[in-house]
């Protein structure tokens, strides 16, 4: 047997995402990575891993899985109902599957993405210092049905834990901080842009994220001739149509579209989770503000493994529940006991 | 006083410095200049840095590093030479790259000729022979916006964005040429098609250009151009490359 993780069936936004790549902007290339980094973080401490190994980014719904060896799990992000050979998993939680056994992922409850965390990460090639597929520079593919991962060591024995996520799958409100084009929209565009409940639009993917709203459009001036400057995660920019389009972690690194703000890095998750449809609106915060939130989730996420509990079943959830010897020397009245 | 350059942050992922607001050929070598400064200084907290046309970004996480600090770094930095009167980087090449003008392959050659005041023939022979430089590397890896075309060709993008071109398009717009890296939406309109491949990632060198290097966009046939396409094997797309400093 091998350490391996082989799709029998693909949803069709799987891919596999570490933290990302950095250090090739000045050629074009974003850092990229998991659009959920603090679900990358959960699956990691509810492994005990590091959090740069890889994970399966599961894009709206899920797939099938097997695995060439028993094999740890944990499953973060957007929940999706899971099962192992038709036993229910808890959503947040690690688990062991066992050789052959079939993990069957559906479609996202609420939020967009999903994570399958494998004991050892995901061991795919680094391709320029990175595991992360991505997608606009034409670096990896989507999974796909038949893909056999291989999967690395694995130095951790505990599964059965479980951890209360962020909440962050519904939408909201989103902090962003003033950028260095924020003054091209005047004070009035700027109001308006604040007090508007946007909807996510179904249209979005890995490289942004559009916003629909009712009411005049969101214009900056002169906004057709601005000369293309650096672009980051996060930068809300505004195309001719008026609609501001949030770019996330497949981005391009330069663009001349108009920014007028940009969203800071801890509601990221949260900006990537809001499901289409979904209500969200911009709370301007200043650096210093932006700052002390910053250090609270750098902190937060540093202590997700203190937050482990044990998983605690709910028997009325267990659908094999009589396979179980919860009662040891009862004897069934049904069962043969010369078989 | 002019107000460049002058330094902005960029979110929380670090600071810009600009040394225009608009394209200028001094404002670009001072950001090609400052970005190598900035990288020789070894500073802790700089995570990465880059440019763009007229400007320099370097890479710092402001959630862990006070802005006012790395601000004071940049000025004293910044006032320690002209850099408006820095040389071009060493070590650049002169690619020739084989380009199909106009036809179905590059529908909006027309249109975009329109907006120069120029015939569709006038404006191919004006690009085919233009040498326009490598302003900076952006968008999408490896691809590069070049210029300055004469001021004419100071055309805007579009209103609506194009849904597709594919990779290899020569797009106009704001006195530049981009040769996409991928296909792509676009406002840039697309005015040729080439077989080059500015990025590889499998190569030893994903990279084609540099910030710096000159192109020429020279003009061929579409039998030409299926020619190179189907026996391109190193992404050269049938470039020719000359040293020329």
């Amino acid at each position: 047997m091998s350490r391996t993780v082989t799709l029998a069936s693909a949803g069709p936004a799987l891919s596999v995402q570490d933290m990302g790549r950095p250090g090739f902007l000045a050629q074009g290339l974003t850092r990229g990575g998991a659009m959920d980094t603090l679900a990358l973080a959960e699956g990691a401490a509810l492994l005990g891993q590091d959090p740069g190994l890889a994970a399966i980014e599961l894009g709206g719904m899920g797939g099938t899985f097997t695995f060439g060896e028993d094999t740890r799990i944990a499953l973060t992000g957007a929940p999706m109902p899971a099962s192992c050979d038709g036993e229910t998993l808890a959503w947040y939680a690690s688990h062991l599957i066992p050789a052959g056994a079939k993990l069957v992922i559906g479609v996202a409850q609420t939020g967009n993405y999903g994570y399958l965390h494998v004991g050892g990460g995901i061991d795919v090639a680094e391709r320029m210092g990175a595991r992360a597929t991505h997608l606009s520079a034409g670096l990896g593919a989507l999974l796909a049905a038949g893909d056999e991962l291989p999967v690395g060591p694995d130095k951790g024995t505990s599964t059965g834990m479980t951890l209360t996520p962020e909440a962050r799958f519904d939408g909201g409100t989103v902090r962003i901080v003033a950028s260095m084009q924020t003054d091209l929209f005047d004070a009035q565009t700027q109001d308006q842009f604040t007090a508007t409940a946007f909807k996510r639009d179904a249209r979005a993917n890995r490289m942004g994220v559009r916003l629909d709203h009712d009411g005049p459009a969101i214009a900056a001036a002169g906004q057709l001739n601005i000369l293309s400057d650096v672009i980051v995660q996060g930068d809300i920019q505004v195309t001719g149509d008026g609609a501001p389009f949030v770019l996330m972690a497949d981005c391009q690194t330069t663009g001349g579209y108009p920014r007028i703000a940009t969203v800071i890095p801890a509601d990221l998750p949260r900006m990537a989770q809001a499901p289409a449809g979904a209500t969200l609106r911009f709370s301007f915060v200043d650096m210093s503000e932006a700052r002390a939130i910053q250090e609270r989730d750098t902190a937060a996420r540093a202590k997700l493994k203190s937050t482990l509990r044990p998983l605690l079943r709910d028997p009325s959830t267990i659908r094999d529940l009589l396979s179980y010897t919860l009662i040891s020397g009862v004897v069934s009245a049904t069962h043969d006991p010369y078989q | 006083m002019s107000q460049f350059p002058r330094i902005r942050s960029v979110g929380m992922a670090g600071l810009l410095v600009q040394f225009a607001d608009a394209m200028s050929e001094p404002a670009n070598r001072a950001a090609l200049a400052f970005r190598a400064a900035v990288d020789s200084q070894g500073w802790p907290e700089v995570r990465e840095t880059s440019t763009s046309l007229v400007s320099a970004f370097v890479s710092v996480d402001l959630g862990a590093t006070p802005v006012e600090a790395l601000t004071e770094k940049l000025s004293d930095l910044l006032a320690s030479r002209d850099w408006l009167d820095a040389p071009l980087p060493e070590g650049r090449t002169l690619w020739r790259v084989p380009t199909l003008y106009g036809t179905d392959a590059a529908p909006q050659l027309a249109e975009a000729a329109e907006a120069a005041g120029l015939s569709p023939e006038e404006a191919v022979a004006e690009l085919s022979q233009a040498r326009v430089r490598v302003l900076t590397i952006g968008f999408a890896p490896g691809q590069p916006y070049t210029g300055e075309l004469a001021e004419h060709w100071n055309i805007p993008r579009q209103q609506a964005l194009s849904k597709a071109v594919p990779q290899g398009a020569l797009v106009v717009a704001i006195r530049q040429l981009i040769v996409f890296t991928n296909t792509t939406p676009t406002g840039w309109r697309h005015i040729g098609q080439t077989a080059f491949r500015t990025f590889r990632p499998d190569s030893e060198r994903p990279f084609a250009l540099s910030p710096g290097d000159e192109m020429i966009f020279h003009n061929i046939t579409a039998t030409e151009l299926s020619r190179i396409q189907s026996t391109d094997a190193d992404g050269d797309g049938g470039a020719q490359r000359e040293e020329i400093a």
